[in-house]
């Protein structure tokens, strides 16, 4: 180590320190309270796990959960989708505003969100009575949690995609077109092999969000055991019965689709980050 | 295919980008649309494809008005500046993009387009690059792919924008005079948007010469340089060296430094300019010009010595420049601080008056006349 | 071909109407699209709580929102809020630096864990959190011994809001940091400034609007957090609840007129604080792009 150091903070011995300090909080704020879910969970032994994790409500609670995360990803990837296509291809008036306001999930509490789906979709709201007189009721149901579970997840497919459509720029999608090229074509063969990571990756985040969220359903959900009570609030209510190893065994299962999120997203932020590849299995595209 | 652009007018907010643009493109012809940026080439060239569509004013594909037709049916190929080629397809797939684009009637089989894209894949000289994809491959190379796929469905006219922008310059003149034999082989109508003077001069058939949004002047490249008719066209194609004085008496004047304009009438401003083939040195002034300037520097390198040259006792924006053959120059052996004196051949005269310089010829004052 | 030569010579043709079609597909389709999703899923719901709100009247509403246990909740709230982003801004300026800048066994790994607060669900988090800094918790017992109390105080608070909003700082700092370019260090240091100076002169002024953004952002989302809080935090009228905590209670009261006072004023603040970041991030960008 003759060579002077020319970049700031290279000196070993502030590397180590902040290293160190990065690891410790790391470990301490984030990895131990993932072992101990797991730890929680598997305490009363692996047979207690299984049958918690297999108990009836649970299962139900699964259910429902995948049942909701399948209606909203698809609904919101067709949105995100559209969005980005239209304020990054496009410029219109209003074109900012809207990208301000698809941006209106993330900022409000998801507490005042149920309540907004409530108020409006509720029995007093102005559709909620209208729909009423037909029998139908949205709210402490399952369509309500979809619905709270859409307005909460919509920004993420377009937020990954603006970004990344703005900086390709439209050349290839313009050279498409002059090259006579139908707009589905243009948007098949040129723009979705662009923005395919990114999409996926939005997908990913919209899934994990659509799984876990638990503010915005609590509110419009009623916590029905066996009918609309979603894993997290399964979760909560196995909590508040003081059955604590059970409520880690449910928690466990969301703590086990967080990690194969940040899999996924390590692997799909992996491939984004290599220059393009000469792929060698081109069968199918 | 000729193109007519007739009173285009385009703006971007309070930008104006092209303001009542007329102009005629010959069929089988290349023409240059020469201009700096912000001169509106860019965005005519984009309007004559459907790019983008003008405010006022029509284009017409052989006498057919397309103004109201979109891109994708106005059959035409165009090169992007950065290329545009599709980054998740090979180079064979990008080529053959077009025609596979062909409505199922006209597509061809697939045989007979693996066939043309091959054709075309030997005619830019990258046959073995059929299964690269565009980023495995140099900037001239992508051109090539470029070109190849912009001209696989045979269109009527080539719209190149900035087409050897990106490349540096030894691949830039190698693609320049490869484009110009192609050019010369299928005589398509093409049209390509420049911002180098050299690359419009020697490429092209045609100069359009443009700025502020405007066209300044149209002709064949050698006309174009000889005889600019604007104050613009001088300054932009080439060195100039200017005179700017009084013009009083049959003679321009302005500090030290004197020029006798022998039928030249009126007594106001005027600039002279010359080009630096235009003029001479010698060491003493001659009877009808009296230019003191001292030389600034020397360049040897070039089939000609270029002499750079500070004014004497009066004023000029720009440093004089001004050529002298190699064999002259081991003569008279001008060095760096030495006062000289320019002797002008042929000068071009701009008043407040006329738009057009008026040409003046000290050795065949006869010819003397302006512009037509 | 056919007879074009009355118009090659006529005077200026002027046609403004359909002019403005434009080269690429699926404006109407995508734009249509968007605006009947932002309507329908975004806008459409406010309209049940402005709805609700007006049919308050304002002594009702100033009543409400001005109510002692809800007013110490915004006290509540605010003030953990910050402490939770100001904590993330230094933590997340650190977490990013070291990602960044240096290379450690591990590296990956960490980068990966750091989003787990956006990936794993709140109320997983929340009692989580709740059985680590329980009295019998692991971290519960050794903070006992120094006597310091986390669950069930507004403590346990700023840690759950610390917790789900830890990436933002890192995510937003990340880009701007490998941007960074190193010449400009360079100088510095060759012209014998320390490094301390120089992270100040040379390389905090670069970053420090994207440190501002992610807390921002973090201060947002916190304020607005309920599921990792409420487990954690004990709920203790005028001393542990936070404002959305205080909708909810109000929301199992069926006193809707109540939730909805106070989340109009909440709905407020965050949309403020929406649009100021975007403006600001606006204008920050720009600069950047040079623009």
């Amino acid at each position: 180590m003759a060579a002077k150091h020319h970049r700031v903070g290279d000196q070993p011995w502030v590397r180590r320190i902040l290293v160190g300090l990065a690891l410790s909080i790391t470990v301490i704020l984030l990895v131990i309270p993932l072992v101990v879910i797991f730890y929680q969970a598997l305490s009363a032994g692996w047979s207690t796990f299984t049958s918690n994790v297999l108990d009836e409500y649970t299962l139900h609670a699964i259910g429902l959960t995948l049942f909701v995360a399948l209606l909203t990803v698809p609904l919101n990837l067709v949105f995100g989708t559209a969005l980005a296509w239209s304020v990054t291809r496009f410029r219109f008036p209003g074109r900012k505003l809207l990208t301000t306001l698809i941006d209106i999930p993330f900022a409000v509490s998801p507490v005042v969100a149920g309540l907004l789906y409530l108020l409006l979709y509720g029995r007093n709201g102005w559709v909620g009575s209208w729909l009423g007189q037909y029998d139908i009721q949205l709210m402490f149901s399952w369509p309500g949690i979809v619905m709270v579970t859409v307005f909460v997840t919509s920004p993420f497919v377009a937020r990954e995609l603006i970004p990344l459509m703005q900086q390709q720029g439209s050349e290839e999608e313009e050279a498409g077109v002059v090259l006579g090229a139908s707009g589905w074509r243009v948007f098949r063969k040129i723009t979705l092999p662009n923005i395919k990571w990114a999409l996926i990756y939005g997908v990913i985040l919209t899934n994990a969000r659509a799984m876990g969220e638990f503010g915005a359903v609590s509110v419009v959900s009623g916590n029905i055991r066996g009918q609309t009570n979603t894993l997290p609030l399964h979760v909560e209510l196995l909590y508040q019965d003081y059955n604590i190893v059970g409520a880690f065994a449910a928690a466990s299962l969301l703590a086990g689709i967080a990690i194969l999120t940040l899999i996924a997203k390590a692997f799909v932020e992996w491939r984004q980050s290599r220059p393009e590849q000469p792929a060698p299995e081109r069968g199918g595209v | 295919m000729s193109i007519t652009i007739e009173n285009i007018s385009k703006r971007f907010g309070g930008f104006t980008a092209l303001d009542n643009v007329s102009l005629d493109i010959p069929e089988g012809k290349l023409t240059a649309l020469l201009g700096p940026s912000g001169s509106g080439k860019t965005t005519l060239l984009r309007i004559i494809a459907g790019l983008e569509s003008s405010d006022a004013g029509r284009i017409l594909f052989g006498g057919d008005d397309v103004s109201d037709l979109h891109v994708r049916d106005r059959n035409i190929g165009f090169v992007f500046q950065h290329y545009a080629l599709f980054k998740h397809l090979t180079v064979a797939e990008n080529i053959a993009f077009g025609l596979e684009s062909l409505p199922r009637k006209q597509r061809p089989p697939k045989t007979e387009i693996r066939e043309r894209v091959n054709k075309l894949l030997e005619m830019i000289q990258l046959p073995d690059l059929a299964n690269r994809y565009p980023t495995q491959l140099s900037g001239g190379q992508k051109q090539r792919v470029a070109l190849a796929r912009a001209m696989a469905t045979k269109p009527r006219i080539l719209l190149l924008d900035e087409p050897f922008g990106a490349l540096d310059a030894k691949v830039r003149k190698d693609l320049r005079r490869w484009l110009r034999a192609l050019h010369d082989e299928f005589h398509f109508t093409s049209i390509f948007v420049t911002h180098d003077q050299e690359e419009a001069l020697e490429l092209s058939d045609q100069v359009v010469v443009m700025s502020h949004g405007q066209v300044e002047q149209v002709n064949e490249p050698a006309a174009l340089y000889a005889r600019p008719e604007s104050r613009f066209v001088f300054d932009f194609l080439g060195h100039v060296n200017v005179l700017e004085g009084n013009l009083k008496n049959q003679k321009l004047t302005q500090g030290d430094a004197w020029v006798s304009l022998p039928s030249v009438q009126g007594d106001q401003e005027a600039q002279l300019y010359m080009r630096p083939h235009e003029v001479q040195l010698a060491r003493s002034p001659s009877a009808h010009a009296r230019l003191p300037l001292r030389i600034e520097s020397v360049s040897l390198i070039g089939s000609e010595v270029r002499i750079e040259l500070q004014p004497e006792g009066w004023h000029s924006n720009e440093l004089w420049e001004i050529g002298m053959s190699h064999n002259e120059f081991a003569r008279h052996a001008p060095a760096r601080g030495d006062l000289w004196y320019a002797v002008p051949d042929i000068g071009h005269l701009f008043t407040n008056a006329q738009s057009q310089p008026r040409t003046v010829d000290w050795h065949y004052p006869a010819t003397a006349t302006a512009h037509p | 071909m056919s007879a074009p030569s009355q118009a090659a010579g006529a005077a200026p043709v002027r046609r403004f109407a359909g002019r403005s079609k434009r080269v690429l597909p699926g404006f109407g389709l995508s734009l249509g699209i968007s605006l009947f999703f932002v309507s329908l899923v975004l806008l459409l719901p406010l309209t049940g709580l402005v709805m609700e709100t007006a049919g308050m009247t304002w002594d009702q509403f100033w009543f409400t929102v001005t109510d002692p246990r809800v007013v110490e909740s915004y006290k509540v709230t605010l003030w953990t809020a910050l402490a939770a982003s100001l904590f993330n801004g230094a933590f997340g300026l650190l977490l990013a630096w070291v990602l960044v800048r240096y290379d450690f066994p591990g590296k990956r790994l960490v980068d990966a864990v750091v989003d787990l607060p956006f990936a794993l669900p709140t109320a997983v988090a929340g009692i989580t959190l709740a059985t680590l800094f329980a009295t019998n918790g692991w971290y519960g017992q050794m903070l006992e011994k120094i006597g310091v109390e986390v669950a069930f105080t507004p403590l346990g608070i700023v840690v759950a809001m610390a917790f789900t909003s830890i990436p933002f700082v890192v995510r937003t700092v990340q880009p701007v940091l490998e941007e960074l370019s190193p010449a400009d260090e360079e100088a510095a240091v060759s012209l014998g400034a320390s490094d301390l100076r120089v992270f100040r002169k040379v390389i905090f002024p670069s970053l420090w609007p994207a440190v501002v953004t992610g807390i921002a952002l973090s201060f947002t989302r916190s304020l607005g957090e309920f599921g990792a809080i409420i487990f954690i935090a004990g709920n203790t009228p005028y001393v542990s609840e936070v404002t959305s905590l205080m909708i909810f209670v109000r929301l199992q009261e069926y006193d809707y007129a109540a939730a909805s006072a106070i989340a109009s004023l909440m709905l407020l603040v965050s949309l403020c604080l929406l649009f100021a970041i975007h403006l600001w991030q606006g204008r920050y960008l720009r600069r950047l792009e040079g623009r």
